[in-house]
């Protein structure tokens, strides 16, 4: 390991770095990676602010129901008022007079409290929460020394994808989905994740399980509504053994009937409320063949029909198709967009012989001399701002976040379809997305808290490695907040 | 200040915790100044910072120096043939791209002042800006600004409390941290990053990363186009400048709102095309000048009771390099505007331009002390006292006398 190591490992393994925190890795950065990955509870995102999945659908529940009933509200008074104002005092319909209309209708808006044109309306329950999920998340970015755990949070967030423009429940819960179905198993074992993203409530609306019935189940039978093999594409294709897996259309709808049933709990009331449950009403009877392997109905499953899927889910995760497809994502995002195929060999290796052990994977990512290797990975926009925010020790908050994040095309857990965020630079190298992250770094460099020597923090920052260029560019800079623009703006910055 | 947040920018929300960035920054003192002068006067103070250096003799050129056109060659705007100034009266000239100040100067309201400089005297931006701003005698040698401490020490009468509940951030320009309560504001929405900054990035790609050079030239390219061929996006330089100022200056007309603000503007870093008339220089000075009048105009109620002082870190060069631009120097002009300033005069010792009256052989010399003009404001309209000043507020300022009738 030279001294360029420790650069290395805060800028392409971690979330780049504060001041500092190259020269406490540089005697050992690989060990420091290690150590990280080895540290108890790490991934865990606990506040006590943010609600779990089930209070916050009961909040964003009870948020829709009051939203809906003032709007019935409002809408039967303006009909009444209407129909009142139309009506002659004999009762007969009176002519109308040319804008009569126009005048009742003011009138009526002017009769409900309008909130004052001054104050802000503040977020609804779903935004809030989405908004208090990021603040949450850039406490925890700015505060951890390294990040490589937060990193594969991201990654692994980013695999599962839900979007969060799906719609306000989604957009709701996708903090939580995060809290609860990726950070406890990032470091723990595949099938659980892969279990538990696809139990959870805002992976169920975000690709449409939760409605999905089978045509034969009891409900089916007698609803005229069927399958979504939706869900169960996605599975396939993008969780687990990738879209050259070796499936056919026949196999995608048998395992959207096999998933029939795999809903949550949507009455308020109960305590299992936002919870997953197996429904049996919903599933489709029978068994059920995918990819040439029978899942048989009910008798040879412990936990009744939904023992059919969490069969096939154990056979996803440990499918070598799994193992090619996680083991080549990974390289690529953390390495280079075309990877070294010794290095996705051997990850894909480790996650068939430890059983998709995903602390295993990441220590051999970590532990291979190739991704250690010079080489050119673009930042996303996520990395970018999060990588300045720690450089420049900046406190933003999460409407900033967002609009940032917006303005680059990346906003959080908001991936353009379900197959998440591309991490290539062919994606984010664009001019406009180049042009703004300077705005960004602008707006961000006058916020920096920076000791007054440009110089030592250009060091702290990119490592002695840097180009004599953009040290020089650096040197030069008129003022701090130029030289905190051009540093995150630089290539050494931009590149990891 | 509710209304006043409000109406101007809807991010203002002091019950969260800390957010904004500011290009303006303001102390907020509620009804201060009314106990300093006893219910008679309620005086505003702007500070405007130009960062990277204005070039004093193309703003102000010493027209009558038998140097100046030698000196300057094809920058010496105001020189005999070359034209591109506005009268002062004699020996100096402003340059024309400020009518709006021109006019105030000739109704009084502004005044310059030359040959100035802080206490600093290196050629590090930085270090020029921390002196300028920290008040000190030398760089790095405190973590709060004058402005600060001035609002600290300005008179308060019975139980006058600072406002509560405003923001106290990091983000604050080094001039106005400190001890004093402070809250900082900007115009909503994205700001386009400044030219000179891209311009010096396009440069270091060119040289570093063609890839990145590539594309980063390809999307301003695209900006231009999409601002109607302005130079930046979101409108151009007059537009940014004047957002930032109108903003400050109606939140300092408020009943209830700040008295000191300070605000500043980037790019006068002019090393190469300075182009004073119609460069890169002269796009900055119209914009300033449009700046510093949408300011008086939202300021008009209170206009009488306002300083605006406007200084940078330091000069440039009085010879022109070998670029059409010029290097980081020593003294400059600084200006004051106003109401409350006893204008329509050039304030300066003129130190010559002759080789040897140059400061190291190079730099305009600097014979009036930044420092001195600013505890003359800072004495005659806030009534903070000389001895305060030379202590608390400039350290070890004590040899430098505040400069009497700057206020009207």
């Amino acid at each position: 390991m030279d001294a360029e190591s420790a650069r290395t490992a805060l800028h392409r393994f971690g979330l780049g770095p504060r001041p500092g925190d190259i020269e406490k890795i540089a005697s050992d950065p690989r060990g420091a990676l290690l150590a990280e990955l080895g540290t108890t509870d790490i991934a865990i995102l606990d506040d006590a602010d943010l609600p779990n999945t089930s209070q916050g659908f009961i909040a964003i529940r009870d948020y829709q129901m009051d939203r809906r009933l003032k709007r019935d509200t409002e809408k039967k008074v303006q009909a009444e008022m209407a129909a009142m104002s139309a009506t002659g005092p004999s009762g007969a319909p009176v002519a109308p007079m040319p804008g009569m209309t126009a005048m009742a209708a003011g009138e009526i808006a002017s009769a409900a409290p309008k909130p004052k044109a001054d104050v802000p309306t503040p977020p609804s329950v779903p935004q809030a929460y989405y908004r208090d999920e990021i603040d949450a998340r850039t406490a925890r970015q700015r505060a951890v020394s390294i990040g490589f755990v937060e990193r594969l949070v991201l990654f692994w967030t980013n695999h599962f994808a839900v979007q969060a423009d799906k719609d306000e429940m989604v957009r709701g819960l996708a903090g939580a989905f995060e809290r609860e179905a990726i950070r406890p198993f990032v470091l723990g074992r595949f099938e659980d994740m892969l279990v538990a993203a696809t139990r959870h409530p805002a992976m169920l609306l975000s690709l449409d399980n939760a409605g999905s019935i089978g045509p034969d189940s009891r409900a089916g039978k007698k609803r005229d509504r069927g399958l979504n093999e939706n869900h169960a594409r996605e599975l396939l294709e993008l969780h687990t053994i990738g879209v050259d897996g070796g499936y056919s259309q026949s196999d995608v709808t048998a395992f959207a009937r096999i998933l029939t049933g795999w809903t949550f709990e949507r009455n308020v009331e109960r305590a299992d409320a936002g919870v997953f449950r197996f429904q049996p009403n919903l599933h489709e009877p029978g068994d059920q063949t995918v990819m040439g392997k029978v899942y048989r109905a009910d008798v040879d499953y412990p936990v009744g029909n939904e023992g059919q899927g969490l069969s096939i889910l154990h056979d996803l995760a440990v499918h070598p198709a799994t193992a090619r497809h996680i083991a080549g994502k990974l390289a690529r995002h953390f390495v280079a967009d075309d990877p070294p195929q010794a290095l996705v060999d051997r990850i894909a290796a480790k996650f068939t012989s430890s059983g998709g052990d995903l602390k295993a994977i990441a220590e051999t990512l970590v532990r291979s001399d190739e991704a250690w290797a010079p080489g050119r990975k673009f930042t996303t926009p996520q990395r970018f701002l999060t990588a300045s925010i720690r450089a420049l020790d900046v406190d933003l908050e999460a409407q900033r976040v967002i609009q940032f994040l917006n303005v680059l095309g990346q906003p959080y857990w908001t991936p353009p379809s379900p197959e998440g965020f591309h991490d290539d630079a062919g994606t984010w190298l664009a001019p406009d997305g180049l042009t703004s992250r300077l705005d960004i770094a602008d707006r961000l460099a006058q916020q920096a808290a920076l000791a007054s020597d440009p110089m030592a923090w250009t060091v702290d920052i990119l490592g002695v490695g840097a180009s004599q260029e953009t040290v020089q560019a650096i040197r030069r800079a008129e003022s701090a907040r130029q030289a905190a623009a051009l540093l995150v703006m630089s290539p050494e910055f931009q590149w990891s | 200040m509710e209304h006043a947040m409000n109406a101007n920018d809807g991010l203002l929300r002091p019950s969260r915790r800390l957010f904004l960035a500011g290009a303006g920054a303001f102390v907020a003192w509620a009804q201060m100044p009314r106990f300093a002068f006893a219910g008679t006067r309620d005086p505003r103070f702007v500070v405007v910072i130009l960062r990277g250096a204005l070039d004093g003799l193309a703003v102000v050129p010493p027209i009558a120096d038998p140097e100046y056109p030698e000196l300057r060659g094809d920058l010496a705007i105001g020189s005999p043939g070359q034209g591109g100034t506005l009268p002062l009266g004699g020996f100096f000239a402003l340059n024309d791209a400020m009518p709006n100040l021109h006019a105030r100067y000739q109704k009084r309201e502004a005044l310059i002042v030359h040959a100035a400089a802080s206490a600093y005297r290196d050629r590090s931006h930085f270090d020029g800006q921390d002196v300028l701003e920290s008040g000190m005698a030398g760089p790095r040698m405190s973590r709060d600004g004058w402005l600060n401490r001035a609002a600290d020490a300005l008179p308060k009468g019975g139980a006058v409390r600072p406002t509560e509940g405003l923001a106290v951030s990091a983000t604050v320009p080094l001039v106005l941290r400190g001890r004093a309560p402070v809250f900082t504001w900007m115009p909503a929405g994205l700001q386009p990053a400044g030219m000179d900054t891209a311009d010096r990035l396009m440069d270091l790609y060119t040289h570093a990363d063609p890839e990145l050079g590539r594309v980063f030239s390809a999307g301003r390219m695209v900006d231009k186009m999409a601002a109607g061929g302005s130079q930046i996006k979101g409108g151009g330089l007059d537009v940014n400048f004047r957002r930032i100022s109108v903003g400050a200056a109606r939140l300092l007309a408020e009943e209830d709102g700040p008295r000191l603000a300070a605000l500043s503007y980037d790019g006068w870093d002019t090393h190469a095309n300075e182009g004073p008339e119609d460069g890169r220089l002269g796009k900055l000075l119209a914009a300033l000048d449009g700046a510093l009048d949408g300011l008086a105009a939202e300021l008009a109620p209170v206009w009488s009771d306002t300083v605006v002082a406007v200084m940078t870190e330091f000069g440039r060069t009085a010879r022109t390099n070998g670029t059409e631009g010029t290097d980081h120097g020593t003294a400059t002009t600084a200006f004051l505007m106003g109401g409350a300033v006893k204008g329509g005069r050039v304030l300066a010792d003129w130190p010559g331009l002759k080789p040897s009256q140059l400061y190291q052989g190079r730099d305009l010399a600097a014979t009036t002390d930044l420092r001195g003009v600013l505890k003359g404001v800072l004495r005659d309209h806030l009534g903070i006292s000389e001895a305060t000043l030379s202590t608390r507020i400039f350290p070890d300022s004590i040899g430098v006398k505040p400069i009497d009738d700057l206020i009207a």
